[in-house]
This record gives structure tokens, sequence and C-alpha cells, in this order.
């Protein structure tokens, strides 16, 4: 669950990680009301999406698409990543099709996701419902932290609530600014974009694996994208995930010559000490 | 074009995926492996997008000021820079090259 973890490490814990003992050794004040910490740290993460969420409105509607295309993804998807992602493949060309396969890749993750936090999305049918939409990096991560039934339930509805009227008001306030301000261009909201993807996915970049899957990756979409519809360059990409298992033999022999499995173990406890880290 | 139908497509899939985790709770585990799947998998659609995005425009090159933004952005997210400073950085550079005449 490293996406987990590179969300934590997106904003809120910047300005230095409490460690989590200290936190879960807090007295618990009341069942339903996170601590001020806590508030803090979640106001932090929707100033953060705000701005990414005035950019996604504006370069949306700047680059031609309906007003109602950005605030029917964020009210209905809900999910940044992947809205800003189909957007892009719209953008750059491609089709619908192709925009909504980008999307649901990116958001398998968010399987793992409900697995982690079944428990504080349980009750009545309509809290189950709503609770399963709130489920987002942001909403996640700051559950994770917290150990205690109360205190998990208190953090995630908070964060998800909050996250949800905030990043839905500022795709609002990007599409007015973007409808007004015709040349967001001039602006380089352009290259926003782009700067989210790396934000989100350089952290996740902690072994070798995954730094040549998605460097291979790279190259495959950018050579493609001359030659190909647009949209199809992305999903070509992922053809790098089999470069995986070539740089994980390549690890391997240069890691440990005599066993395998004792290099595969090494391998994992790099992942799992990067993880930990972050 | 992004008819109404491709985002409640993309809504019905990404909720679907939300919805499996509560509904197999505790019936289901996900391997370890498989994890790593996803999470690399997500990570390549990532990178590869912020390369496109980055360096493509159409079916060809974007110009110099959009990708040096998005390396400034790229440079201040190793350095651990706040996330708005990192978004703000790379639209200000831009801008900036703009302005001074640089496509």
């Amino acid at each position: 669950m490293r996406f987990l973890w590179r969300t934590a490490s997106l904003a809120l814990l910047r300005r230095g990680v409490p460690s989590e003992g200290s936190r879960v050794a807090r007295p618990i004040r009341g069942r339903f009301w996170p601590s001020g910490a806590q508030l803090g740290d979640v106001a932090l993460v929707c100033v953060a999406d705000g701005i990414v969420g005035v950019s996604f409105g504006a370069t949306s509607v700047g680059g031609g698409l309906a007003w109602w295309v950005p605030v029917a993804l964020s009210v209905l998807v809900f999910a940044g990543g992947s809205q800003i992602a189909a957007v892009g493949v719209v953008l750059g060309g491609g089709s619908p099709v192709a925009a909504v396969l980008a999307g649901a890749v990116l958001n398998t993750r968010l399987f793992p996701y409900g697995l982690a936090v079944a428990d504080v999305v349980a009750g009545p049918w309509w809290r189950r419902l709503l609770g399963t939409h709130l489920i987002t990096d942001e909403s996640v991560a700051f559950t994770m932290r917290q150990s205690a039934p109360e205190r998990r339930r208190a953090a995630f509805w908070t964060c998800g609530v909050l996250l949800f009227l905030v990043w839905n008001a500022t795709v609002l306030l990007g599409v007015a600014l973007g409808s007004t301000v015709r040349n967001t261009d001039a602006f380089g909201l352009d290259a926003t974009f782009p700067a989210v993807m790396l934000a989100l996915a350089l952290p996740t970049l902690t072994s070798r694996s995954t730094r040549v899957a998605a460097g291979t990756g790279a190259v495959i979409a950018v050579a493609l994208t001359p030659v190909l519809p647009a949209g199809l360059p992305l999903l070509a990409a992922l053809g790098g995930l089999g470069a995986r298992w070539t740089g994980w033999r390549g690890q391997r022999s240069a890691a440990d010559p005599g066993g395998p499995r004792d290099s595969e173990g090494a391998v994992n406890q790099e992942e799992l000490s990067a993880g930990g880290k972050r | 074009m992004m008819p109404m139908t491709a985002i409640v497509a993309l809504a019905a899939v990404t909720y679907a995926f939300r919805l499996a985790g509560p509904l197999l709770r505790g019936r289901v585990t996900v391997p370890a492996a498989a994890e790593r799947v996803f999470a690399d998998a997500a990570t390549v659609l990532l990178i590869a997008l912020a390369a496109t995005s980055a360096l493509t425009a159409g079916h060809g090159f974007a110009g110099w000021a959009r990708p040096a933004g998005v390396l400034v952005a790229g440079v201040l997210v190793t350095r651990r820079a706040p996330f708005p400073v990192v978004v703000v950085a790379a639209a200000g550079v831009t801008a900036l090259l703009r302005l001074a005449g640089v496509s």
C-alpha cells in the first residue's frame, strides 16, 4: 500500500512527522470529533488539493471542454489523479474510451484501500454507500494513522467530507476562472498537470524494479505519441511493467549471485524499509 | 470530447473498486505480489502521463516552456518541497518563460 505513504508524504507530513506512538497515546477527547492537530493536517491537505482543483477546473475548460465535464467528474468520480488523467487523455486528442481506461487503471488501488478501511464505513446502508464514495488516498492515509476505532472513524469522515467539499468547490472556482481567462497557457497552467503527476509518482519510485518499469513506460509512451492515436501510447506504457521482471532479475544477480531466495528477500526488505520511511 | 456516458462509466468503475473492499472484507486478502503490481501499474501510468503531457502536444513537441516548468517541479519534489509550492512553481516557471518569449 505504498500509495498511502506517498500521499502521507505529499504535504501533510512535510513539517515533521509526529511519531505514530505519540499520536495514538494521546487521550481520546471526543467520540467523533478529531483532535486539533489532526484537523490542522487535514486543512493542509485540503489547501494542496484545492490548488490542484482550481488548476484542474481551469485547464479543463481552457482546453475546450464543456464546464460540466470537470464538475461532473469531480462529483461522481471524486478521484483527482484519474480525473486529471482522463481529461489529459481527452485534451491530448484521445478517445473517451482511452480516457476511461486510463482513469480506471489508476483507480484499481482503491480496492486494497477499501479493504483497509472497511471497518470505518460500516453501519447503516446509507452510511456505507456514502462512506464508500469518500475513500481516497488522503482519507485512507489519515485513517491508517489511527488505531482506536472511534479515532479511525473520526479521521476518515472528517477528511473525506471536508475534502469532498473543498475539491468540488475549488474545481468550480477553476471552471469560473478558466471561462473568464481565455488564455490559460499564458499562466502556465498546462504545466500543472504533469507537475501533479510527478509529485504523485516520484515518491513511489523507491525500488529499482519500479524505476525500471516507469522509465521504460515513459520512453514507450513518448516514442509512440507521434505515431499512435492519442491515449493509446499511455496504455502502451503499461508494457513497461514487463521490464520490471528483467530489472528484478538484474538486481537479483547483482545483489546475490548465490541464492535467488535470499536476494528476493533482500528486494522485499528494501521495498519495505523504503515504504516505512515515508 | 468527453461525453456524459464516459464520465458515468468511469464513475461506475471507480465506485466498484471502492465498494469491492468493504464488501469482500474478511473473505479475501490481496496477495502482496498483486498489490505491488497494482501500485506499479499506477506509478507507470502516472510517470508516462507526466512525460507525455510535459513533452508533447497533439502528435508533436510541446515547446520548451512547459517541460522546463515540469522539470523544476520534479526537482522540487525530490527536494521534498511542499505540494502547493511544486504546483505553483511549475506554472510560474512556464508562465515566465512564455512571458520572455520562449514558447
